[in-house]
């Protein structure tokens, strides 16, 4: 499977010169950039790890490209995501998120079924890659 | 009741009080309706009507009886008001002016004080401001164009449960316009066959899928089959691409308490959003508001109805006024059109419902209709919805228009894709996400767009299929509603 969470994942992966626009757009708009990473990419799961703080002062794509770049080394098959933050009252929250980087295989998610009373169903999702512990689950 | 028209002249002399409380009939002008030196205060509800006066009755006498018979005023004087601090109470018309290119018709301003209205209550709002007034005799037409809300009555409503970013965030879902699309045929689908359009459009790439407005339980479903099989397909759907995904479950139905167990039901079932019709009325849209509220459920409301009042310019209530009333109601989503679509709607004008509904502050804005600043008082953003005859060919058109915060609804255009639903959602995503991309390089996708979607179209058959298909189609019509004032170019 192809996890399409994030702004452009059913494109392309996107060149480092794409990231780049994307990320020179954002710091355009006065918006603080990230870079997170997990290896369990449920729905749910909010909080992927940070790679260092939001980078409020950066105002240089070639920085946060960097950051971009030490990440991936480090994890390098991980899910990462650039994340732009804006502080503005009244948002006060992410205005772009996009995957940058994703491992070569990607098990993807099961649904498991609890039958219960009548005709309910209690849904859940599971991650196929975190039956196996933090560390090795990508291969 | 009568009115005279050649009493201007005396508009402007209050009447010694003995003589203003003498029994029988008065010019609601006379009576206090009317105070051209009145300075709105920053408390006071103000709000414009279209006046079309009856042939031969004057203007200021006509928007004098509008604010009598819209806040204290009876066809006749009667002592009672002595016993109020009737000068308070009354609404007071302090302007009229023509309206531009339309000879018969007038603006009125109508101030109305705070204390005329019950905190919290667009139902006891509505009943003053659009009551017996709209059938008054004396008038051939009326129609409430715009509202100023003061922050001390904004205050008193709790306002949308979710709003724009906390939506956002509980779909992880940031940078473009969500896509959803409505299930079709909107009557006659079973239970398990309308579950099955559900995961192919939220499989394919879309976000949302929606019940149509008449969709509640009828001989051929009935809505638990509904609720169940739409589950199933959502959490299969959010399973197979890893993202959040919902379905709007409408749980409108006869009363309260069928709207209250079918609302139930869709929250035990897991579902993230449930929707209702603005049919319903506004005191079901405000418990079902703090129902959404107290169970952490998006609102999608479906503008059913809205078109019999607010489509003809001389008679009934704008649209921007109804969501202005419906985001104090306190809703998540609301439909406000499209510009390009099926659907009525000038581009102004939709800009107008657009930036009431998802921004802080309004300020005046006579080209989209906005005749009053707004502070909304952070009360939360709803996010529009478009919906209507709208397909991948107009994505750049569509993001010029409405922005990001947004949901494209593209129902047609996702389930009647030659290559099936999923391509035809598939589609929809590509296009929306390489036009996305595009504006964020920098690129002019207004002039570009076409190019930039047959470049995207390249690694996407889907896309290319959806551009052969319907990339000509328009509905190229005059719009019914739409702004008086048209800005003049300033010379460069």
């Amino acid at each position: 499977m192809r996890l399409t969470q994030g702004t452009f994942s059913f494109l392309p992966d996107l060149t480092d010169r794409q990231i780049r626009d994307q990320i020179q757009y954002c710091l355009d708009q006065g918006w603080a950039l990230s870079v997170e990473y997990t290896d369990d990419p449920h729905p749910r799961n909010t909080y992927w790890e940070m790679y260092g703080n939001p980078m409020f002062d950066l105002r240089d794509a070639t920085g946060v490209m960097a950051e971009v770049a030490s990440c991936r080394t480090t994890f390098p098959g991980q899910y990462i995501k650039v994340n732009a933050f804006d502080a503005t009252r009244g948002v006060e929250s992410l205005k772009l998120s996009f995957i940058v980087n994703r491992p070569d295989r990607e098990p993807g998610f099961g649904l498991s079924r609890q039958e219960a009373e009548g005709r309910h169903i209690r849904y859940a999702v599971h991650s196929y890659a975190t039956d196996r512990p933090a560390g090795e689950r990508y291969g | 009741m009568t009115v005279q028209t050649d009493r201007t002249a005396t508009h402007d002399t209050p009447p010694e009080s003995n003589a203003r409380y003498r029994s029988g009939v008065m010019e609601y002008a006379r009576m206090g309706y009317w105070d051209p030196d009145y300075e709105p205060k920053d408390t006071d509800i103000l709000a414009l009507f279209r006046i079309t006066p009856q042939e031969g009755v004057d203007p200021i006498e006509a928007a004098a009886a509008v604010a009598g018979e819209s806040s204290t005023a009876t066809w006749t004087v009667v002592w009672t008001d002595r016993l109020t601090a009737a000068d308070v109470y009354r609404a007071k018309a302090y302007r009229v002016e023509p309206v531009p290119n339309s000879p018969d018709q007038h603006f009125a301003w109508i101030a109305y004080d705070l204390d005329l209205f019950e905190p919290g209550s667009i139902a006891n709002l509505t009943a003053s401001i659009i009551g017996n007034v709209f059938g008054f005799k004396a008038i051939s037409a009326l129609r409430l164009e715009d509202m100023r809300i003061p922050v001390a009555y904004v205050k008193t409503f709790p306002g949308p449960p979710t709003g724009i970013t906390v939506e956002r965030e509980r779909l992880d879902k940031y940078g473009r316009p969500l896509l959803g699309a409505t299930v079709k045929p909107k009557l006659g689908l079973s239970g398990r066959n309308y579950g099955r359009v559900v995961y192919e459009a939220l499989k394919g790439g879309l976000d949302f899928t929606k019940d149509d407005e008449n969709i509640n339980s009828q001989p051929f479903m009935h809505w638990r089959d509904r609720f169940l099989y739409g589950m199933e397909a959502v959490n299969r759907a959010s399973a197979a691409t890893g993202e959040v995904k919902g379905h709007y479950l409408n749980v409108t139905g006869a009363t309260m308490e069928d709207m209250y167990e079918r609302a139930e039901f869709a929250r035990d079932l897991g579902s993230i959003v449930v929707m209702i019709d603005l049919v319903i009325g506004y005191t079901a849209i405000q418990s079902m508001s703090a129902w959404a509220r107290r169970n952490d459920m998006i609102l999608h409301l479906h503008r059913a109805g809205a078109s019999t009042y607010t489509r003809q310019r001389s008679h009934g209530v704008s649209f921007r006024v109804i969501a202005k009333w419906m985001r104090l109601a306190g809703v998540d989503h609301l439909h406000a059109g499209t510009v390009v679509g099926k659907l009525e709607g000038d581009p102004n004008t939709v800009q107008g419902f657009y930036n009431v509904l998802r921004e802080p502050h309004n300020p005046i804005d006579l080209a989209r209709g906005i005749f009053f600043e707004q502070d909304w008082a952070s009360l939360r953003r709803v996010m529009p919805v478009a919906s209507g005859g709208i397909h991948a060919g107009q994505m750049h058109q569509l993001l010029t228009y409405l922005g990001d915060d947004v949901v494209l609804q593209f129902g047609g255009g996702t389930i009647g894709h030659p290559m099936g639903i999923q391509a035809g959602a598939t589609a929809n995503r590509v296009a929306l996400e390489a036009m996305v991309l595009a504006r964020n390089e920098g690129r002019d996708i207004w002039n570009e767009g076409p190019e930039i979607l047959a470049d995207a179209a390249r690694t996407c058959t889907p896309l290319r299929a959806a551009l052969d298909t319907w990339g000509e189609v328009t509905f190229d019509y005059t719009s019914t509603d739409t702004p008086d004032f048209i800005p003049t170019a300033t010379p460069a």
